[in-house]
């Protein structure tokens, strides 16, 4: 199974999102929030490179060392009355997660945000049983309600949509009937989904980060609603990705610091919550059955290769808000759960190459991701490789790339050839040429120019101008 | 009872071969080259704590009250009535009576018709029911993290985690012995107690500040699934 969000082509995507007005309006204005906030946060923090070190040498060791941490949390959750299943597939999570459902014959679920489960369809395979899941991130929830739209933001899932239509969503659904005022909105989900939250048989969450000594996981949220998904239920199912781990409490107080600064410009969140095993003797709330699915899904894949350093990452969308490409395209351009750099290099390598061939091309190579990213992963050098293995092993260049390359294969091959056609470009070139600069370029340029110019060849080519130069030089 | 583990084997036989070697049971603790976390506010007094904590929740949506033990009930009758009084849930914990409010709880609320619930691991869904239906639930924060504005709570059979996230306004009594710098004091509390073979609360919450979300527009609203009105009140001798 896959993590693609749509089926229309790239382009096509590319085209529809750009005239998308609110939303491109509504990125490029959360980006500047976003940023702002998270170097106001870096600034009054202080030392923050020494902080982004710290965070990439506690992920590199956890990474370089994954086994054994994932072996010592494994333990350390069954000795506080927790199951543990790894789940070496999507498939094998969602069967085993189906399995507990079918056993406390679960009717209503409810959900805390959670991207890994996006990712396996768990909401499907639960749905497919006639379990109601329920999700309870007031974003997610809009979506949910609005016939399952995918996200288009990691942090903010519904960033693309303004007030009023989430009011009309609402209304379309469910009858709601008062305003689009964010409070009223807010208010009318907390009455909603405080129900649902006291009479749901499964609480299901993922996981920002595992601590492997204690066997505890801990949930970041702003709204409460991890907290009551693990506390009313009487039976919680917490998926995670396998990377996402850390050794103790000291080193998860580290990288929940730079979460929150890097996501939301926050020192911390609302809600820090680290729960661990099944409620403890005489407690009132907390589950009484525990189960940690730990989920592959492709991940050791990229564990040893040149990729492995996006598993540092801590899915916190700094890169995401730093993208210049995003802040024009918006999520759902990329067709996948994940968006932005992050997006770009991960979807390939979880989701294969066929279906997210274009995402290493939705880049500038700007560099402005790897700079934002707390855990330092170079992540435009990241998309730089996936574009060299794209077109080295897989054979997937864009079609004019391929040809161009091959033009140039052609005739640089040939001293002859390539004299005369680096003669030849100009004057070739002039009919499509204007002010230097061509804006409707013919054949495989056509590409290029339908987003933006390409500078028009010199009149002069370099070996003419080279024995020309006062200094003189040889042929 | 010890959970089931299931898969575990081949899951990281698969991770260590990735990382050409076999699955390890032991390694060397790790020496980190940077901690900067220690830096800050290093050298700070518990007063300067103190005006951080006050200065930071300017920042998230929570009022601040000092006060001091003698002060104390009064203090809290004003807060419990400006958040329209009616109805408290709070923890068992002799904590209160230490505190000076066992008259205020038990024999001044009941007069003014403001129902009181204590948790009761006896009743557990009665716990629920009354946390549910309260108006304010009252706690204690077992460390404080002046950065961030940060109550740490310990959930236990007494102390339930319903009463800090049902009830619609939270209260939570802060001693100033237990204000630190940030997080970083608290993670290694937690640590030392823990070797020192004790339990780890099945639920450690971090809170700072009301519930809230900027998922709507990015606009900022207070209260979603928790809290919408939060207070700390400081108690200056404790």
């Amino acid at each position: 199974m896959s993590m693609k969000t749509s089926d229309d082509p790239f382009k096509n995507r590319v085209s529809k999102e750009l005239t998308n007005t609110f939303m491109r309006g509504a990125v490029s204005s959360a980006q500047e929030r976003f940023q702002t906030r998270r170097l106001k946060q870096a600034d009054e923090l202080g030392h923050w490179e020494e902080w982004r070190s710290h965070g990439e040498e506690i992920r590199q060791h956890v990474l370089a060392n994954l086994d054994y941490y994932l072996y010592e949390l494994s333990e350390n959750v069954s000795k506080r009355g927790g199951h543990v299943f790894f789940a070496q597939t999507a498939q094998e999570a969602t069967a085993y997660i189906q399995q507990i459902a079918n056993e406390k014959q679960a009717r209503k679920i409810v959900k805390s945000k959670s991207m890994v489960t996006e990712e396996i369809h768990l909401n499907a395979a639960l749905e497919q049983l006639g379990c109601e899941v329920i999700e309870t991130d007031l974003g997610e929830y809009i979506l949910q309600v609005d016939d399952h739209e995918p996200p288009s933001h990691i942090v903010v899932p519904a960033l693309h949509k303004n007030k009023e239509q989430i009011r009309d969503v609402f209304k379309d659904k469910q009858g709601y009937d008062k305003t689009e005022k964010p409070e009223e909105l807010a208010l009318y989900v907390r009455e909603k989904l405080r129900n649902e939250y006291l009479t749901a048989d499964i609480g299901i969450t993922g996981c920002n980060f595992a601590i492997a000594e204690s066997g505890s996981i801990t949930l970041v949220t702003n709204e409460g609603n991890a907290d009551l998904v693990t506390a009313l239920p009487k039976t919680q199912i917490t998926v995670m990705g396998m990377e996402r781990i850390v050794p103790t409490f000291e080193e998860m107080e580290v990288l929940v610091s730079l979460l929150t600064r890097s996501a939301v410009g926050q020192k911390l969140t609302s809600y820090i919550t680290t729960l661990t095993g099944i409620k403890d003797e005489g407690d009132t709330d907390g589950p009484e059955e525990f189960h940690l699915v730990i989920v592959d899904n492709g991940r050791s894949d990229i564990l040893g290769g040149e990729f492995q350093p996006i598993l540092q990452c801590i899915r916190c969308a700094a890169c995401v808000n730093a993208c210049p490409v995003y802040r024009h395209v918006g999520g759902h351009t990329y067709g996948s759960i994940y968006s932005g750099p992050v997006g770009v290099v991960l979807s390939p390598l979880l989701g294969g190459y066929e279906d997210f061939k274009e995402l290493p091309y939705a880049s500038t190579l700007c560099g402005a991701c790897t700079d934002a990213c707390p855990v330092k992963i170079p992540l435009h050098q990241l998309i730089h490789k996936h574009r060299q293995v794209i077109v080295e092993n897989e054979g997937k260049a864009p079609v004019s790339e391929k040809l161009l390359m091959k033009a140039f294969g052609f005739g640089a091959a040939s001293p002859s050839l390539f004299k005369m056609a680096t003669k030849m470009a100009s004057p070739v070139m002039s009919p499509f040429t204007k002010d230097n600069k061509i804006s409707n370029g013919p054949g495989p340029l056509k590409a290029w120019t339908a987003d933006r110019d390409f500078p028009a060849p010199n009149k002069e080519n370099f070996r003419d101008w080279f024995k020309k130069r006062p200094i003189g030089g040889e042929e | 009872m010890k959970g089931i583990i299931e898969n575990r084997d081949t899951f990281l036989n698969k991770i260590a071969h990735q990382l050409g070697r076999t699955p390890t049971k032991n390694i060397e603790q790790p020496i980190w080259q940077y901690q900067p976390q220690d830096r800050v506010l290093k050298d700070a007094t518990q007063d300067e704590l103190v005006a951080v904590l006050q200065e930071q929740c300017l920042n998230i949506n929570t009022n601040v009250v000092i006060t001091n033990t003698a002060k104390l009930a009064d203090t809290l009758q004003t807060v419990v009535d400006s958040f329209g009084g009616r109805s408290v849930i709070t923890w068992k914990d002799d904590r209160f009576q230490k505190y000076g409010l066992s008259q205020l709880m038990n024999e001044q609320w009941p007069q003014a018709n403001i129902d009181l619930y204590v948790w009761n691991s006896a009743q557990p869904e009665e716990n629920i029911i009354q946390a549910e239906k309260a108006n304010i639930g009252i706690t204690i924060s077992e460390m404080t993290l002046a950065e961030s504005g940060t109550a740490v709570l310990f959930s236990d059979k007494d102390k339930g985690r319903s009463v800090s996230f049902l009830p619609e306004k939270s209260i939570i009594l802060i001693p100033k012995s237990t204000i630190v710098p940030r997080m970083t004091q608290a993670a290694r509390w937690i640590r030392e107690k823990m070797h020192s073979g004790e339990k780890v609360a099945s639920c450690v919450n971090f809170i700072t500040g009301p519930s809230n979300s900027a998922d709507i527009e990015m606009i900022l609203v207070v209260g979603v699934h928790g809290p919408i009105k939060a207070i700390y009140i400081v108690i200056e001798d404790q």
